[in-house]
């Protein structure tokens, strides 16, 4: 059983889990930075066009009918020999008629399978909405977490909880992604996730703290806590991976993006929940000792 | 062997059987609630249609006012009625916004053309020149006259009713034509000149009939131009194709749940797994009864919760392992290990409810869909690993049906 023999400390090979993190993170961000994302209309504000043309078609084809409208610079994507997903500037109403009736009667047939348009204002509005829910997420969690546990492992579960948001974020950057609203609701998500992951081993550790014995240090009750909880946040982690991988392989191409967003999340909360939260909040509670030994000492 | 409990054990497992067969299988097709799978609400991305917010916007000669904005959501509900779409939104947002949605179009384009086409509705003389728009009516409404007799009332803007006056002025005893969309739908004729716009028509033959014209006058035009700010529409080929492939994903994803539960936890997974099967059919129940609108991104939200639904039952069986390796007996060791799972299971929950409130509150459409499901899966989920699996393992510990403790795990 790998609580007992517990391989090895967690607390003691903290920096090492630091550094993973480093390595993971610091490209996303360099990234995020250079190239930064890749958003959809979503956030933008465009047209999108799903087609599905009634013989095979040549994405030239399809450049050729939007150039006639002055949209040679769309976006065109080819799936299979006859879907396409054409992403171009914002349409009003009668110029995506007239391009999807153009598309019709010059390419023998077609099919809308998804019409969207959205206005720069909503996209402006959803950046907005996003960072607000973000930020309300996380102060309600950490006065959450302050009640029911302390205030330094609120802060503690939150930078965990940053770290998977980077993580996502860095990846979908570094390999441009496409980035809509339901990206949005897959971070917020992981974020309830990841944190659910860390109050399971921080429960842990609030009743290891209740029976701790006579000169047993901290960082053993801990090493302790992240041992006891190992097969449960394997577990977890497993039966959500299963479902999601399910939902990546066979679920629409709709929330395929979503669902990949959920996949790195729920990988990197499990990361975190165990590598970082409670590493962290150890190093929070030693800075705390040292400031108290100081001031006694003076 | 406790035969009572054995008995309890199968009626249970039989009933939840017959429960889930009825709630997916048309086993009775003449019940109209069964199955209640099929009462659950399909989002506009499972079934197809449009989604589109609309926003007023100020131009000279009509600046947005609330009032507008009302009139011109009630003149959109009467030319969206006309698709016969079942159960249409329309919704006012903020100040100058309106969303509308329709399942189950055909052409979702052509229907939100309609709803923003600003006149419809003109006013001609006998030789044919166009004197005013629906733009200028401000209400029309049915009513009776002092002797009882149906009549439809007309008010104009102040602007149609100067040059409605003029026209009356120079038109009795004539006709006026009143099209909409060009085909004429009255054609009164003018008795005396009207100076204030305010005009009757009459005689109809009963109230039923004034009230349906004034419909027909009042969703003439809108009163307040409209812009398409958002527009989602998804044929219903696509919605159909979504819908059977989550299907599939979610069947197979909970397929390799049960099946690394049972292999892993033994008998207390395979408790787990009935729980689990519990939890969704009555989360499946909710969602039916609370009229929950299922959207891709809620099932998602179900699946995760489905996932979370385990991991409750992950952490009780962790610690009832414990238990049993501290020297516990089986039935003590399961009560020991339920209270000590509760604390992390309510306070671990608590945390993802959070995100899951915000998440409703600041999302739209979809996004607020995946709230509420993932919502409400967890709450279930509390229920039920506190409640169904601990009765079952009682249950099954109890009836000393398997007394060995290697197969509860430990």
């Amino acid at each position: 059983m790998l609580r007992d023999k517990k391989p090895f400390h967690f607390i003691k090979l903290r920096k090492i889990w630091y550094v993973i993190s480093i390595l993971v993170i610091v490209p996303g961000i360099i990234s995020l930075f250079s190239q930064g994302l890749n958003l959809g209309i979503d956030f933008r504000g465009g047209s999108l066009l799903d087609l599905k043309f009634n013989q095979p078609t040549a994405v030239e084809q399809v450049r050729g009918v939007l150039a006639d409208f002055g949209l040679e610079g769309a976006s065109i994507q080819r799936s299979g020999e006859t879907d396409f997903i054409v992403r171009t500037k914002e349409l009003a109403e009668d110029e995506n008629l007239a391009v999807l009736q153009a598309l019709d009667q010059k390419l023998g047939g077609v099919a809308v399978q998804r019409n969207e348009r959205v206005g720069p204002v909503i996209g402006q509005e959803l950046i907005r909405k996003a960072l607000l829910a973000l930020g309300v997420a996380s102060v309600l969690m950490v006065v959450y977490i302050a009640w029911r546990f302390e205030f330094k492992q609120g802060i503690a579960a939150i930078i965990a909880i940053l770290h998977d948001v980077l993580v996502i974020l860095g990846i979908f950057s570094i390999f441009q992604i496409e980035v809509d609203s339901t990206f949005v609701a897959a971070v917020l998500t992981i974020i309830g996730y990841s944190i659910n992951d860390t109050i399971v081993i921080f429960d842990r550790i609030r009743e290891n703290m209740l029976y701790r014995k006579k000169g047993e240090a901290l960082e053993d009750v801990i090493n302790n806590s992240l041992w006891q909880t190992m097969a449960r946040s394997i577990n977890t982690g497993l039966t959500v991976i299963f479902v999601l991988v399910a939902f990546f392989l066979m679920g629409g191409a709709t929330i395929h993006n979503m669902v990949l967003a959920l996949l790195i999340g729920v990988s990197s909360g499990a990361y975190s929940s165990i590598f970082n939260a409670s590493p962290i909040w150890y190093d929070f509670k030693k800075m705390e000792e040292r400031g108290r030994l100081k001031g006694a000492k003076a | 062997m406790k035969w009572d409990k054995l008995l309890k054990l199968a009626g249970i497992i039989v009933i939840v059987a017959v429960v889930a067969v009825l709630a997916v299988k048309p086993v009775f097709p003449d019940v109209k609630w069964l199955p209640f799978a099929k009462l659950i609400k399909q989002g506009l991305d499972l079934q197809g249609g449009v989604h589109v917010v609309l926003e007023a916007q100020d131009t000279p000669e009509s600046p947005v006012t609330s009032d507008r904005v009302k009139q011109a959501m009630a003149i959109i509900e009467n030319r969206v009625n006309a698709y016969g779409v079942a159960e249409p939104i329309v919704q006012q947002q903020g100040d100058r916004r309106i969303i509308v949605e329709l399942a189950g179009i055909n052409d979702p384009d052509e229907a939100v053309r309609n709803m923003i086409k600003t006149a419809y509705l003109e006013f001609k003389t006998e030789d044919g020149t166009t004197v005013l728009t629906g733009r200028q009516l401000k209400t029309a409404t049915e009513g009776t006259d002092q002797s009882g007799v149906a009549e439809v009332n007309l008010e104009f803007e102040p602007d149609g009713a100067k040059i409605f006056a003029e026209v009356t002025k120079a038109n009795v005893g004539k006709p006026i034509y009143i099209l909409l969309d060009n085909q004429v739908i009255q054609a009164p004729n003018v008795q005396t000149p009207i100076p204030d716009g305010k005009a009757r028509i009459s005689p109809y033959a009963s109230l039923e009939e004034a009230h349906n014209v004034a419909i027909l006058l009042r969703s003439g035009a809108l009163p307040v131009k409209l812009e398409v700010m958002e527009k989602r529409t998804v044929g219903p080929t696509l919605g159909a194709d979504s819908l059977d492939k989550s299907i599939k994903a979610g069947i197979a994803g909970l397929a390799a749940i049960l099946v690394f539960m049972v292999l892993y936890y033994r008998l207390p997974g395979l408790v787990a797994d009935f729980a689990l099967v519990v939890y969704a059919l009555l989360v499946l129940l909710i969602f039916a009864a609370l009229h929950v609108t299922m959207t891709l991104p809620g099932i998602a939200g179900f699946l995760l919760s489905l996932g979370m639904a385990v991991d409750a039952n992950v952490i009780i069986f962790e610690r009832f392992r414990e238990e049993l390796w501290a020297g516990k007996t089986l039935r003590s060791g399961i009560d020991a290990g339920f209270k000590r799972a509760f604390v992390a299971i309510f306070d671990s929950n608590v945390t993802t409810l959070i995100a899951a409130a915000v998440l409703y509150y600041f999302g739209t459409g979809p996004i607020k869909g995946f709230a509420v499901t993932l919502s409400i899966g967890i709450l279930v989920s509390m229920f039920t690993a506190i409640t169904v699996t601990r009765y079952l393992l009682h249950l099954v510990a109890g009836s000393n049906l398997v007394r060995n403790v290697k197969m509860y795990g430990a």
